[in-house]
């Protein structure tokens, strides 16, 4: 085969694998991780359960993403834990915004949604959500749900 | 002798369980074809990686050129074995490139030549082995003559001043080891290069060798000139020489007695 | 000293030195494969040999792969009435798992063997030791451009692998079966992390090259220069890689997949 027959095959071949790649990268997933928001200012939000929240994951409102949580750890004061969340600047939300952990699909991941408030004052760099919901535990569901069978059945 | 361009001193070599090489001096001379002769396994191919740096003596020195082979690197062992052609039995031609490009591998690798002269040298070396017409043949394509004619043609492209034939002739009909055996000769005689041939047809071998070394044992059982061999009355070389089935190098391998063998005795 | 001890002793021992030889093998490699880069020519006919001849039984096999996950995972979806999420599915199989698992194993079956023999009869038949006699590095010349060209082509091969494979899903799951096309690639396009999951996918190919590539090199470098050595060798190229990407997957996907 002449040389310039296999340097075309070999460019092909080469354009045509990282064309996949790039099929794979932008058209398959999404660029969350890469999302580059731009300035943001931390806010933190207390739990009694996270359940399978984990760092990087993205915070919602209204389906949309206007953040992300940066880091989770426990308080051993208040024996809760503490999610701390990095919104995007563009965004403000109420200081009586409640953060809820939610489950994204049936097989995805979990995520913290917003539901703004009413109040007039906005959160600020610092402050902390004080309405929230924690992720359901699926022992707990079950565990109502037995007693209140055995309720229903003494009945 | 300040002739000697190749000089093997009191070589020992062997693998665990076997001695092959005790006590062997050789010298090799510029400008003249030497024979190596001797039985298989004789050690015959063993002198030639000895001298090539492949393996090593355990006792004895290579010199080459006034550089003593073993004690070199890996860098300055590769800048020796420039000097040095080698012609294997089946030619060991690259299977990948054709006839030409493996004329010019050496040159390539170890030239910064323009493409326009390495492309005329080949060629030369080629016309002198009488291969210039199949220049573009793929190695499959090349009967066993030819394929040795190239490999001969790439072993002398950098002109080096010693040139190793490793059986050359065996295999060949009788047009192409003719062939070879006067190529051989031209060479020696053209470029100056120490030719060293190993070889068991001892008719082409001595029609073209300066000198003989015959190998036996693991030691050199005779040397001479081709026509002092001839006449030598040294039982090993007669046997040799005359193809002798047996006598000194026996015919049988070693084991017990052929009646034990078969329980014929009471 | 007991002599029934030193047998296994000696079996330990030779067995390290064997690991310790075949690492300073790799490592030469890789410095020899770097510096061969310097020899365009040579690396791309490589790539030439080593990754568009696989294209076609990789493309065809992500195909049918793609076929069979789009059929089978629709199956178990429909149980659970998510059959929308068949995108996320099988994109997520290819992406993560199969694309380099099944990628690295086609070529180790159809390059790896391919190099191991020609390097085994290049032995055989004493061109390597001709080369080594004309003061050229067999490693340097022969092997090394091999050897980052295979390490090039894998992640690329792995790529048009699970390309391939997720438009099969797609042509199986929402052409024939009749799934939602937008639910499909939405679905798809939110669970698909391009970062966690497709960069760890090319993360997962690039080793499974690495591997794949050195064991057939080592391997057919050190056959013995015989039909049944050669023989033999590339059967040991084809079980010794695919044991190899097995296990090192399982290692990987412990690793990145696991909750942190």
């Amino acid at each position: 085969m002449k040389r310039s027959g296999v340097d075309l095959l070999v460019g092909l071949f080469v354009l045509l694998g990282f064309a996949a790649l790039v099929f794979l990268a932008v058209r398959t997933g999404n660029m969350s991780s890469a999302f580059n928001m731009g300035p943001t200012y931390e806010v933190r939000a207390e739990f009694d359960n996270v359940g399978g929240l984990k760092p990087r994951a993205a915070v919602r409102s209204a389906g949309v993403a206007v953040g992300r949580v940066t880091s989770i750890s426990f308080d051993n004061q208040s024996f809760r834990a503490t999610v701390t969340l990095a919104l995007d600047r563009r965004y403000e939300f109420p200081k009586d915004t409640s953060a809820k952990i939610l489950t994204s699909g049936l097989l995805g991941d979990q995520y913290i949604g917003l539901e703004p408030g009413g109040d007039t004052e906005n959160l600020a760099g610092g402050d902390t959500v004080m309405l929230t919901q924690s992720a359901v535990v699926l022992e707990n569901l079950i565990g109502q749900f037995l007693y209140g069978k055995a309720s229903e059945g003494g009945q | 002798m300040t002739r000697d361009f190749l000089v093997l001193d009191r070589i020992r070599f062997g693998y665990r369980d076997r001695e092959i090489l005790s006590d062997v001096s050789l010298r090799f001379e510029r400008g003249r074809v030497v024979a190596l002769i001797g039985g298989s396994g004789s050690g015959k191919t063993t002198i030639l990686r000895l001298i090539g740096g492949q393996l090593r003596p355990r006792q004895g020195t290579v010199v080459f050129d006034g550089h003593n082979v073993h004690e070199l690197g890996h860098e300055a062992l590769f800048t020796l074995r420039r000097k040095m052609g080698m012609l294997y039995q089946f030619g060991a031609l690259f299977t990948d490139l054709n006839a030409f490009e493996n004329v010019a591998f050496p040159l390539r690798e170890h030239t910064d030549l323009p493409e326009s002269m390495i492309r005329d040298l080949v060629l030369m070396k080629l016309e002198a082995v009488g291969l210039r017409g199949a220049a573009g043949l793929d190695i499959s394509q090349l009967s066993g003559g030819m394929a040795r004619r190239v490999a001969l043609a790439r072993s002398i492209a950098l002109d080096p001043p010693l040139v190793m034939y490793d059986e050359p002739f065996t295999g060949l009909d009788p047009v192409a080891l003719a062939t070879i055996a006067k190529l051989i000769r031209r060479f020696t005689d053209a470029l100056g290069c120490a030719s060293i041939i190993v070889s068991h047809d001892i008719d082409e071998a001595f029609a073209i060798a300066d000198h003989v070394y015959l190998l036996s044992g693991g030691q050199i059982a005779a040397q001479g000139t081709p026509a002092e061999m001839r006449a030598s009355t040294d039982p090993k070389v007669r046997q040799f020489l005359a193809g002798g089935i047996d006598g000194p190098i026996a015919f049988h391998y070693q084991g017990r007695a052929l009646a034990d063998e078969l329980g014929l005795r009471p | 000293m007991n002599g029934s001890l030193l047998a296994p002793l000696r079996m330990l021992i030779e067995f390290v030195a064997a690991v310790g030889s075949g690492a300073r093998f790799f490592l030469r490699l890789c410095v020899l494969g770097l510096a061969s880069l310097r020899r365009r020519r040579l690396v791309i006919d490589q790539i030439h040999f080593i990754g568009n001849y696989s294209l076609s039984i990789i493309l065809v096999s992500g195909l049918l792969i793609g076929f069979v996950l789009g059929l089978q995972g629709y199956y178990t979806l429909r149980r659970y009435g998510s059959e929308e999420a068949l995108g996320l599915l099988v994109t997520l199989s290819l992406v993560r798992e199969l694309g380099p698992v099944v990628t690295g194993l086609l070529f180790a079956g159809r390059a790896g063997t391919s190099l191991t023999a020609e390097i085994g009869l290049m032995k055989a038949g004493e061109q390597l030791d001709a080369m080594a006699m004309m003061a050229v590095d067999p490693v340097a010349r022969v092997l090394a451009p091999r050897f980052i060209a295979a390490v090039f082509c894998v992640p690329l091969l792995t790529s048009l692998f699970s390309m391939f494979g997720v438009l099969g899903g797609y042509l199986v799951g929402v052409e024939m079966i009749g799934v939602d096309g937008g639910a499909f690639w939405s679905q798809m396009q939110s669970g698909v992390d391009w970062f966690d999951d497709v960069g760890n996918g090319v993360i997962k190919s690039v080793v499974f090259g690495f591997t794949v590539a050195f064991i057939a090199l080592f391997v057919g470098y050190t056959a013995r220069p015989t039909p049944e050595g050669v023989a033999r060798a590339t059967t040991t190229t084809v079980v010794a890689s695919s044991l190899a990407i097995l296990g090192l997957d399982f290692i990987m996907t412990a690793l990145m997949f696991s909750a942190y």
